[in-house]
């Protein structure tokens, strides 16, 4: 257990050097001493409303769809809905007091998910925001610091501290220390970095770790839908929009249903997303490179796959004859996916790791995906979305209830 | 017609038709024999359904990243016929990249680039001025793409001396010797272009220092990189070296550790020509297709020299543009061109650091 002495004397040097970007600045005795609150509290759900409608104001969000996202995704109507669905009134839970949130440095918007779970668990905050500069963190600071200056909600912007700092810095430690929860996202390096920093007794990390996706679509049901053009749009949304590379993006698809189904969807389906991505995908140069040298690094460890003949250098698509164990070893960013069509779903199983994330599907209904998950039991796969849905923010992430994680559940026994 | 016989051909004396047809069958002859020879190539060759048996021009032969020589080991002899590595001099913490070479592959290695710089410094060996120190040489450590560019080079020299002493600040009184004792002939220089800028032109200017370079000839490479920084561009580097030096010839060029030898030298017009033994074919990035004269793209390097390991077909990671063929001003036969400069590494957006760990 750290004592006293021990985060005392890492203070003054170390916030130095830390950018406070809310609040201005930071008062440690203040703001650690604050106790945890019930999840849900209806101030909090208050305070998220308001600051939904005011990032809605700000020009800007029309041209940051992510951020859009993010402000309907705070608003009263969800919160309410994922209270039902989160919250057991029946049991008594208490937030478990400071949650450190690492957020990932490539994504902008991750940071302000990582916030809201720990806010509406009943935690107060300490987020440190991606070092790199990016628009979208901006929009929802600037919403942020509007909210705290005129409206009345110092109870709950007070258990939130928004920090930046590179790499090297102490912070990371301090900060560890003083935590009761610390979440990390970011790849398999950072995490073990980050690791390296010690935490008290009762406290634990939260990792959301380096993941791998794949999609799934039943053909015998998309060779009937009439807008496959839509399906597509969804796709681009799961996979181009992040350039293939926030960790809930399919690299994989998997083809089920008779051969000339899966043929003719096949042939509609990449058809359709290679317009959706005529239109709206702007490939970097160096991308290019990336996929022929991951596809003949893939060539070179692999027996008989073959690069589908391709339109342009967008939209990349490399055919499978057997479904190789390894499979999520061989991916890349900007639009390059491997191809398999299999017999039927428990092909997949084998392949299936503790890296898999989340399967985007077509074409299948629930029964059927719980009733193969139950049967197959795989050490992977934490969510099963439909096409398009992949980055939407759930607070279940990654296999974790974050409500229940961020909380503890205080027993009482009475008569 | 074979290797060998190739190579005895004039450097810049064949135009475009004549190049095509010699190009074709060599390139053709390495195709199949790395097909048949290195594992990894087949399966790459396969995996974009290419097949070397039948009749292809070099246009239309595959190109492998150049990167993928930092991933995998790729050779096209046994392990035992290894005579040298090559390795490129990374960013500290990269990958470098591995190139294998057997007796023949270095061999040809050497007699094609005695042919290129030959025909620009001449063929008597002239006493040579290096802009380095020796410990690039020497320290076995410190062994790079720069070091073996010196040595490579070196061979076309006598009484070497080194301009840099081991603390990279220019030996005025060695350089001055130098000078002295070659008065009035010719002396070849060679270094890259960042040191030749930094450690001895700029050193001259601030020391007030006037040497007369004026029968000097100085080849210099490694890239503008580091000089595109400082707004210093080939012209400014010319013009600046001549004011202080009085030297008027002074010729870039384009090479690489993936196809050493082959290099491009720039001529008096301020051109890189592709020899008769390479070429460059400038791709678009969007599909990959042959960009026309004078449209930017992706570099993609042939050669007839890479035997032991499957790089006689690469695709570089630096943007140029060819600017025309056969009718340079210097008289030169083939393609010339010049570069942009390195492709800008992707903005990736996503959540996860597994892309920088991984390249």
């Amino acid at each position: 257990m750290p004592k006293s002495e021990d985060v005392a004397m890492f203070m003054q040097p170390v916030f130095n050097n830390i950018q406070f970007l809310f609040p201005k600045e930071f008062q440690p005795d203040g703001f650690l001493k604050q106790s945890a609150d019930e999840p849900f509290s209806e101030r909090v759900i208050e305070f998220l409303n308001a600051w939904s409608q005011q990032l809605n104001k700000e020009d800007q969000i029309r041209d940051y769809p992510d951020v859009a996202t993010f402000a309907f995704f705070c608003r009263r109507a969800n919160v309410v809905h994922l209270k039902n669905h989160h919250h057991n009134p029946q049991t008594l839970r208490i937030g478990r007091g400071m949650v450190f949130h690492i957020a990932p440095s490539n994504v902008p918007v991750n940071f302000a998910y990582s916030l809201v779970a720990g806010l509406l668990a009943g935690n107060f905050n300490v987020v440190r925001v991606p070092s790199k500069d990016f628009a979208q963190v901006d929009l929802i600071l600037n919403s942020l610091q509007k909210i705290a200056a005129t409206s009345d909600f110092t109870d709950i912007v007070q258990r939130i501290l928004l920090v930046k700092y590179d790499r090297q810095n102490q912070a990371t430690a301090y900060f560890s220390l003083v935590c009761d929860v610390r979440i990390i996202w970011g790849g398999d390096d950072t995490i073990a970095q980050i690791r390296q920093n010690q935490l008290p007794a009762r406290s634990f990390d939260v990792t959301f770790a380096d993941r791998y996706s794949f999609s799934a679509v039943n053909a015998d049901k998309f060779i009937v839908e009439d807008q496959p053009l839509k399906v597509a749009q969804n796709f681009y949304n799961d996979t181009y929009l992040f350039d293939q590379n926030a960790c809930s993006a399919p690299h994989l698809m998997v083809w089920l249903g008779n051969e000339t189904n899966v043929a003719k969807s096949k042939e509609v389906f990449w058809k359709s997303l290679e317009q959706v991505v005529h239109q709206k995908y702007h490939l970097q140069p160096v991308i290019a490179i990336d996929k022929l040298t991951a596809l003949y690094f893939q060539a070179s460890q692999m027996d008989s796959i073959h690069l589908e003949p391709f339109r342009d250098n967008n939209l990349w698509r490399v055919q499978l004859d057997t479904l190789p164990q390894n499979i999520d070893e061989f991916r890349c960013a900007g639009g390059y996916f491997s191809e398999f069509h299999a017999q039927t779903l428990d092909e997949i199983i084998p392949i299936v790791n503790r890296k898999y994330q989340t399967m985007a599907f077509y074409g299948f209904d629930k029964e059927q995906l719980e009733a193969w998950i139950r049967k197959s039991k795989p050490v992977g796969i934490d969510r099963i979305v439909p096409i398009g849905r992949t980055s939407d923010f759930s607070l279940l992430w990654d296999g974790y209830d974050l409500i229940e994680t961020l909380s503890r559940n205080c027993d009482i026994l009475a008569k | 017609m074979n290797l060998e016989e190739y190579i005895s051909i004039p450097p810049y004396s064949l135009d475009k038709s004549q190049k095509e047809v010699l190009l074709n069958n060599l390139l053709r002859d390495l195709t199949l024999h790395h097909y048949h020879t290195c594992v990894e190539y087949r399966k790459m060759l396969d995996a974009v359904g290419f097949d070397p048996n039948q009749p292809f021009s070099y246009q239309h032969l595959p190109f492998l990243p150049v990167r993928l020589f930092k991933m995998l080991d790729l050779k096209s002899i046994p392990d035992s016929e290894v005579a040298k590595t090559m390795t490129s001099s990374g960013t500290t913490g990269q990958a470098v990249s591995k190139i294998y070479l057997d007796r023949d592959t270095a061999a040809s290695q050497t007699k094609v680039l005695t042919k290129i710089v030959s025909s620009f410094i001449g063929k008597q060996r002239v006493p040579m001025l290096i802009i380095d120190s020796e410990s690039v040489v020497k320290d076995r450590r410190l062994f790079s793409a720069r070091g073996a560019g010196i040595l490579g080079f070196s061979m076309f020299g006598t009484q070497r001396v080194f301009a840099l002493n081991n603390q990279m600040e220019l030996d005025v009184e060695a350089v001055a010797a130098f000078l002295l004792k070659n008065q009035g002939g010719p002396v070849f220089m060679f270094g890259f272009t960042f040191m030749v800028w930094q450690h001895f032109y700029k050193e001259l200017i601030k020391q007030n220092i006037h040497f007369d370079l004026s029968k000097a000839v100085l080849i210099h490479g490694g890239g503008w990189k580091k000089l595109a920084h400082e707004s210093v561009s080939s012209e400014i580097f010319k013009q600046k070296l001549f004011e202080s030096t009085g030297i008027q010839h002074v010729h870039d060029y384009y090479g690489m550790v993936e196809q050493t030898g082959s290099i491009y030298m720039e001529c008096g017009e301020g051109h890189l020509h592709a020899p008769i033994f390479s070429d460059v074919i400038i791709r678009r990035y969007t599909d990959f297709s042959e960009a026309s004269i004078g449209e930017k793209g992706i570099i993609q390097v042939v050669s007839v020299l890479p035997k032991s390991y499957p790089g006689h077909s690469l695709l570089t990671e630096d943007e140029g543009i060819l600017l025309g063929e056969d009718d340079c001003r210097c008289g030169r036969k083939g393609k010339y061109f010049k570069i942009i400069g390195r492709l800008k590494n992707a903005e990736i957006r996503g959540c996860s650091d597994v892309y920088a760990t991984r390249f």
